[in-house]
């Protein structure tokens, strides 16, 4: 695994990569609170909102295939709202007896499960979107401008940086131990106990390395003059293009909205 | 939108015929126990290109962090006639360009441009200061168009001219350097005695490289057990083997 295996950037010039990332973000914002607003089952806004998603892939020259394989990941942690088939009051649909259970799934329900799979879908995709065309740099930047917490935007700075550094170093964890597991039985390797305690000592290593790295990190910061603030340059400047963007894409959500309540 | 500017950095008159780094009496205990500097006493003059040798746990990186108040001893030091003491820090950080040995642990920024540019920016320094002192810093490094590029994306010798930069854009009066060149292949090694060569500034550099002591510095000082062995002319000293050897040190 290489930093560039992780990152999700896709270079490419296009109207949308060169927008001010300030405007994607809160686009992307506002594109997410859109779809929340939307009723269950409002299958023209839903349509609608998607639209706008294929509209903006083409415009950001982003091959379609490479959005839709990837929007896919968040959909499991809908299973979440699962219940919500059982618990809506509603027509019944199904009956299951489970014991002394008896599970009732409500047609009302299942579209609001639908629904929320929906809108969860939409909104993986824009925020797919949104790192496909800003790189991650540009993207802690345009947090701070909008006045994000600081060190929220720290952390995930750091993260970024470091996230490659740690993977590396858990990497020459693993080929040392490799090495040297040359003859264990095999018994012992497949149990789950003795991979579980090999597996902790490795994870508690990586954290004892991090915790001494982020000792000498914090020195280097002291050394040039860190006291506590984080100081930033704003390397961004709107540009007349980019107010148009934001009151385009600002006016389309809205029209999606109206659209959906007024039909 | 504003950057938020902290109070500059305090214009400090320096006095250009004192010594640029006077240690006097230096001692450090660690919390364990441990007394890491035993009295140590070392002056360096404007220009001056020192090393400091001596084995691993002699004091090298200790002596070094104390020169701008990350770590507190007893004893004084001062860099250009300013006391390193609490109210002096933010000065003497600038004045102070400390290299650390690793470079991952000094290029902390997403890009580069954002690592050169965290000194002067912490310094209070005005956005076009930044920008210019950052192309200079790299140009000087030989590492222009480097700016946008991502730290992790570069090999180690690139890491260590950016992590070299990253306090030359503080127009540093001293650059202290913790093993420049540990870790790098012979052409990257090659290449930053080269940066190191040409650079004005004075240098205090501990290292275990030898031969690049006797090729770069022409004064070196010895540290053993957190005490100054020896310090004078490189030259001299590598006349006189069985002090090194009585150190742990090898003749290049």
């Amino acid at each position: 695994m290489n930093a560039s295996s992780l990152d999700r950037y896709q270079r490419a010039e296009s109207l949308i990569h060169q927008l001010d990332p300030r405007i994607k973000i809160l686009l992307s914002m506002l594109f997410i609170l859109s779809n929340v607003l939307l009723p269950d089952g409002a299958a023209i806004g839903f349509f609608l909102s998607w639209m706008l998603i294929l509209l903006i892939n083409i415009i950001s020259k982003l091959q379609l295939s490479f959005i839709l394989k990837r929007s896919f990941i968040a959909l499991p942690f809908t299973l979440a709202a699962i219940t919500v088939i059982f618990t809506l009051p509603g027509e019944t649909i199904a009956e299951w007896e489970i014991g002394s259970w008896v599970l009732t799934a409500t047609d009302s329900g299942l579209l609001r499960f639908l629904s929320i799979l929906v809108r969860s879908w939409l909104s993986v995709q824009v925020a797919i979107l949104l790192t496909a065309t800003t790189t991650f740099p540009d993207i802690a930047h345009s947090l701070r401008h909008l006045h994000f917490p600081k060190i929220l935007i720290s952390i995930l700075s750091f993260m970024y940086r470091y996230l490659f550094v740690l993977s590396e170093e858990a990497q020459r964890l693993l080929k040392a131990r490799a090495a040297r597991a040359a003859r264990i039985p095999k018994e012992k390797a497949r149990s789950f106990l003795w991979q579980a305690k090999v597996a902790g000592n490795m994870v508690g290593q990586l954290f004892v390395r991090s915790l001494e790295r982020s000792e000498r990190v914090y020195s280097a910061m002291q050394a040039r003059g860190f006291r506590g603030q984080f100081l930033t340059l704003s390397p961004h400047h709107l540009r007349n293009k980019d107010y148009l963007i934001g009151v385009i894409g600002f006016t389309l959500l809205m029209s999606i909205q109206f659209i959906q309540f007024n039909i | 939108m504003p950057i938020l500017h902290q109070d500059s950095v305090k214009k400090h008159r320096l006095k250009k015929d004192a010594s640029i780094l006077e240690v006097i009496d230096l001692r450090h205990d660690y919390p364990d126990g441990n007394q890491a500097l035993n009295g140590i006493s070392l002056k360096i003059n404007r220009g001056e290109k020192v090393a400091l040798v001596g084995p691993n746990g002699s004091g090298k990186s200790t002596l070094m962090l104390h020169t701008n108040g990350l770590l507190k001893g007893d004893g004084s030091i001062s860099i250009s006639g300013l006391d390193v003491v609490e109210e002096n820090y933010s000065t003497v950080r600038a004045l102070v360009g400390l290299v650390f040995q690793n470079p991952d642990d000094q290029l902390f920024s997403p890009t580069v441009f954002e690592d050169v540019a965290f000194g002067p920016l912490h310094m209070g320094l005005d956005e076009k200061i930044v920008k210019t002192r950052v192309q200079n810093a790299l140009k000087q490094v030989n590492m222009v168009g480097y700016a946008q590029r991502y730290s992790y994306h570069l090999s180690v010798g690139e890491k260590k001219r950016i992590a070299i930069a990253t306090v030359l854009s503080m127009e540093p009066e001293i650059l202290i350097l913790d093993e420049p060149t540990a870790g790098l292949d012979p052409r990257a090694r090659r290449s930053l005695l080269e940066l190191l060569r040409k650079l004005p500034q004075t240098m205090l550099v501990a290292t275990h490289d030898m031969l690049m002591v006797k090729e770069l510095f022409h004064r070196m000082i010895v540290l053993d057990e957190g005490l100054v062995v020896a310090d004078g002319l490189t030259k001299d000293i590598f006349k006189d083997p069985d002090l090194l050897e009585a150190h742990g040190l090898e003749m290049p």
